[in-house]
């Protein structure tokens, strides 16, 4: 059988258990847009592939139930109980074929419009074309088929077989295994892992020695079996994309657009979880590519663009996530198309659009139900994808990230972060208890011991380290976690972290080794402890707590002990506070890729082209005889070659006393733009990325690179020439915080969290100063309201200006807000509006008070 | 525990309910077998510092993550003491995607039990007892605790537990 038939077999039999689930619950809460969305999906996935697979029972079927629950999820209909049977009827017609399917490879003959008509007369159509249903019964003889039907099927069969012949050659030998089974594997292998261990520690016990040898051999077989076992879990992405040919091809044929589809990357591992998790989208986007994305041959031959249309691939690591990228030639994102139909649907009201950038408008395509296509067709177009797309990514911790220029195309930019795949983390021990610290934040480890060289000082009672001329601040991980710790506080190993910029030691009590790690995600119940990232199941078969570094370094920060990082952070916000709101002068670069990166143009003291032969080499790093003065280069990515021979570009970056060079391939522009910044997690490199001149561009990070040339550039106390204002934020989805974070920051003021109404009120009654209060309205629990109203019964916080952020304004809320003086109201996602409103309030109350 | 009676659960096995039971000190409770994935012994338990106190730790159960709830913190029982009876028995259950295991001080038999006998919950039941059952179930010579599984389960973990 069809490789890619009986993956669909596979798939759709799933599917189908979910669906009968889900209907269920449907027809009890009709009223669940959820459930209703997840079935749509599914019915929807299952008539897109019989598209392909050529299977016209089935597809008529799924689009016929499709439709009817497209009404429902449109509220166009009200949900009757006789219309969910007629669709669990209709899932169960698709299982009979299904079954045949399995035996016979294709479709059974027979014809369905005893199921197609009444789901057609419920969703209000006339029936399918317009005839009365008992002339089609007649009609509905096998042998008097219409020519057509009756003859594409087994083309489209053929064409199949052909396919699966040619790929056969080519394709790796792989068998399918059993998830279950390899989850099981992995386990067995982990108790196999505990029982060496176990035998090893018993012959070290002993003296007879003639069982070491088997022994060895034993241990070195089991870590060899974990291994394998461990790699099964990785999977090239190539898995993912080996529908992509035959799909676009399929494409290709069926719209009447010629498309060459670039891969590249394929090769790049993933965690089959997640791999499993992009699947569908990733097919959902490429389907969207060809569809809407590229336009017809004469369009593109009027527009003088070669006919083919391109569809890429591309996947990669970089900085510790995967990131994916869909981008075709086409005629990119229908702006105007896109804002009207969103003004239509009342997702927003007309004026906000309006004055909405591109970046933020080309995000409606993520709602649910939006689709901008006037035809409904059997590829696409109704809206289903997008927000399931969305959703799906989400889900495990990914962005997605549109970029879309008028007549050049769109790019789809997917980052999956590390936390699913497997990471490279040090185990280490405090007291009996062993903990996880990611790898990728450690820079090394420091044995410390009272009176040795090495020793952990005290500067008014908080505990730091010498190391290298420098002072780093150093956190016992016994005291963090609330215990005291078995040994003293200076005796054992202190492991070196750099979160961001900031610097600092964890002192645990052992260290072990480094081993990969599968990274699960925390119970929810255990989720608001900052101080931990997830956990994993070790070699042994433990359950250890993987440290959070960022959450370590949140609870040093709230412990006052980050003075000097937070001086760098000022650095920083000076260089970047004035970009949110204002148009900036840019400019525009390329550096290690065909991506525009662009800086602030304030920051560039000057541009020059340096003579590639001038650049010389001290070690490895670059240095340029510049104004009488050696001054070390650096480069603006890391995937950007150095040039040996003719110009080098570089920008140079100076003060007083210090001069760097930041190596580009080339300088694009100078321009003034409005910049609406996305912060780019896991990217200190990047302040965010934005959309300049139409096109997607990271934003680079100045303060990333100067330590980079000069080690203590940013080190000096930068004295603050305006006063910083502190900002709680209380919301309670991490998320939110996690995205408003760095646009604060950004904005130039301090930040404090809180996940909770009464976290916040213990941040008020601490002795921190705080200037404003931006608070989440709705949270569980205690709201926003609650926390305004305790806020003003005290004394010492009555006076504090609030800033509510609700995603959902109905004027009861608007009057309720209203109510307390000293507070704004602000839409949860406008981000312009929160900035302009925090500047009004801190400035205001700063005149104030 | 000879609680099934066998004139009843001849005559009414259909419409009769299943618990597995437990028993948390002196009492025996019931959960409703529909939610209970599966029975196991606990063992390497993994503290987890700073966690709410109804959280054990976590549990290797076969490859996946369980979080440990303790029945005897949850019903505001006093802690069991060191050593008594050697294995810790838990019930596994599901909520959403996660996995969480109740342990107790001991696992008894499933029984099948008439709906005739269920009564509702006595209104004077002690403060979280109240909020943790569903209903109760007179057996022949004690009575059963039907626990509602997603109440036990809804202890405060997102906001700052102390």
């Amino acid at each position: 059988m069809d490789e890619l038939l009986r993956e669909f077999l596979t798939e759709t039999s799933e599917y189908l258990d979910t669906v009968d689930m889900e209907l269920v619950r449907f027809e009890r809460n009709p009223n669940d847009s959820a459930i209703l969305r997840n079935i749509f999906r599914l019915v929807h996935t299952i008539k897109g592939t019989c598209g392909f697979l050529g299977l016209p029972r089935l597809e008529a079927l799924a689009h016929a139930a499709e439709t009817l629950m497209g009404r429902f999820r449109d509220g166009e209909q009200a949900v009757t109980s006789r219309d969910v049977t007629l669709i669990l009827a209709t899932i169960d017609r698709i299982k009979h074929i299904i079954t045949e399917l399995e035996r016979t490879s294709v479709e059974p003959p027979g014809r369905d419009d005893d199921l197609i008509l009444p789901l057609e007369r419920s969703s209000g159509g006339p029936g399918r074309r317009g005839i009365d249903p008992a002339i089609l019964v007649a009609f509905d003889e096998p042998d008097v088929q219409p020519p057509g039907e009756g003859s594409s099927a087994p083309s489209q069969q053929g064409a199949v077989a052909a396919e699966s012949a040619d790929a056969a050659g080519g394709r790796q030998q792989t068998i399918r295994v059993a998830v279950n089974t390899l989850e099981h594997l992995m386990t067995m292998v982990s108790e196999l892992v505990l029982t060496r261990n176990q035998l090893l520690d018993i012959a070290r016990r002993h003296e007879d020695n003639t069982f070491n040898v088997p022994l060895q051999r034993l241990s070195h077989v089991t870590a060899e079996l974990q291994e394998s076992v461990m790699k099964t879990r990785m999977q090239p992405i190539g898995t993912a994309w080996q529908k992509m040919p035959r799909l676009v091809r399929d494409l290709s044929a069926e719209l009447g657009k010629p498309i060459d589809l670039v891969m590249r990357g394929a090769d790049t591992e993933l965690d089959r979880q997640v791999l499993d998790i992009i699947k569908d989208p990733l097919t959902h986007m490429v389907r969207n590519a060809a569809d809407h994305g590229l336009e017809s041959p004469a369009e593109r031959r009027a527009l003088g663009k070669p006919e083919r249309g391109t569809i890429r691939l591309d996947a990669y690591h970089e900085g510790g996530t995967i990131t994916i990228e869909i981008a075709d030639d086409g005629r990119g994102l229908d702006l105007p198309a896109i804002k009207a139909k969103a003004i239509a649907r009342g997702l927003a009201p007309a004026a906000e659009v309006e004055r909405m950038s591109e970046a933020q408008a080309a995000k409606f395509i993520f709602h649910p139900g939006f689709s901008t296509a006037e035809a409904v067709t059997a590829v696409s177009g109704r809206g289903v994808g997008m927000d399931v797309v969305k959703t799906n990514i989400e889900l495990i911790g990914g962005v997605i990230d549109i970029h879309s220029e008028p007549g050049r195309g769109t790019i789809f930019t997917v980052k999956i972060p590390l936390t699913l795949a497997i990471i490279a983390a040090l185990i280490v021990s405090v007291g009996d208890q062993r903990f996880a610290i990611p790898q990728m934040a450690v820079l090394e480890l420091v044995r410390v011991r009272p009176g040795a060289e090495q020793r952990v000082e005290t500067v008014n009672g908080a505990p730091v380290l010498r190391l290298r001329e420098r002072l780093l601040p150093v956190m016992s991980l016994a005291r963090l976690l609330g215990r005291a710790g078995t040994k003293e506080d200076d005796d054992g190993f202190i492991v070196v972290i750099q979160v961001g910029r900031q610097r600092f030691g964890l002192l645990v009590e052992g260290v072990f080794h480094t081993e990969e790690i599968v990274v699960k995600p925390m119970s929810r119940k255990l989720r608001h402890l900052q101080v931990f990232s997830g956990n994993t199941i070790l070699g042994d078969g433990a359950v250890v707590l993987i440290i959070d570094p960022n959450g370590v370094s949140r609870m040093l920060g709230a412990q006052g002990v980050d003075a000097a990082a937070f001086a760098d952070a000022l650095a920083d916000m000076e260089e970047t506070r004035e970009e949110e709101v204002e148009a900036t002068a840019l400019l525009v670069f390329r550096a290690g890729g065909p991506g525009q990166k662009a800086v602030q143009l304030s920051l560039v003291t000057r541009l020059e082209e340096i003579d590639a032969t001038r650049i010389e080499w001290i070690g490895d790093r670059p240095f340029v005889q510049y104004r009488g003065r050696l001054m070390p280069l650096v480069t603006a990515s890391e995937r950007l070659v150095i040039r040996k021979e003719g110009m080098q570009p570089i920008l140079v970056f100076s003060d007083a006393e210090r001069a760097m060079g930041l190596i580009v391939d080339e300088i694009v522009d100078i321009v003034d733009e409005r910049l609406a910044i996305d912060p780019v997690p896991q990217r200190p490199d990047l302040v965010g990325s934005a959309v300049v001149r139409g096109q997607a561009t990271e934003l680079l990070n100045i303060a990333h690179f100067l330590p980079l040339a000069h080690e203590d550039w940013l080190r000096r106390a930068a004295l603050p020439n305006a006063p910083v204002r502190t900002v709680l934020l209380v919301d309670d989805s991490d998320f939110f915080r996690g995205m408003l974070a760095p646009v604060l920051k950004a904005a130039g003021y301090r930040l404090v969290l809180a996940s909770s109404v009464d976290e916040a009120l213990e941040v008020l009654a601490s002795q921190r100063v705080i200037d404003v209060v931006v608070s989440d309205i709705e949270m569980p629990g205690k709201t926003g309201f609650d926390l305004i109203e305790s806020m003003r019964i005290d004394q010492r916080t009555r006076h504090l200006p609030v800033i509510a952020l609700s995603s959902y304004i109905s004027p009861a809320i608007v009057e309720r807000a209203r109510r307390y003086s000293g507070v704004e109201f602000v839409a949860k996602f406008d981000r312009g509006g929160l900035l302009a409103a925090l500047a009004a309030t801190v400035d205001g109350y700063g005149a104030a008070a | 525990m000879s609680a099934i009676d066998p004139a009843i659960s001849a005559s009414a096995v259909d419409d009769g309910i299943q618990y597995v039971t437990v028993t948390v000190g002196e009492q025996l409770f019931g959960i409703p077998i529909d939610r209970v994935r599966d029975v196991f012994v606990v063992g390497g338990l993994t503290p987890v510092p700073l966690a709410p106190p109804e959280i054990r730790g976590l549990v290797n159960l076969r490859g996946r993550v369980v979080t440990a709830v303790c029945m005897r913190r949850r019903l505001g029982l006093p802690a069991r003491e060191e050593g008594a009876g050697g294995t810790v028995m838990a019930v596994g259950l599901e909520q959403g995607d996660e996995s969480f295991g109740l342990i107790v001080d001991g696992v008894g038999e499933v029984l099948r039990v008439p709906a005739e006998t269920r009564e509702p919950r006595p209104p004077h039941l002690g403060g979280r007892w109240a909020s943790l059952a569903s209903h109760i179930h007179r057996l022949d010579d004690r009575l059963l605790v039907v626990l509602d599984v997603d109440a036990v389960l809804a202890f405060d973990g997102e906001g700052g537990a102390s």
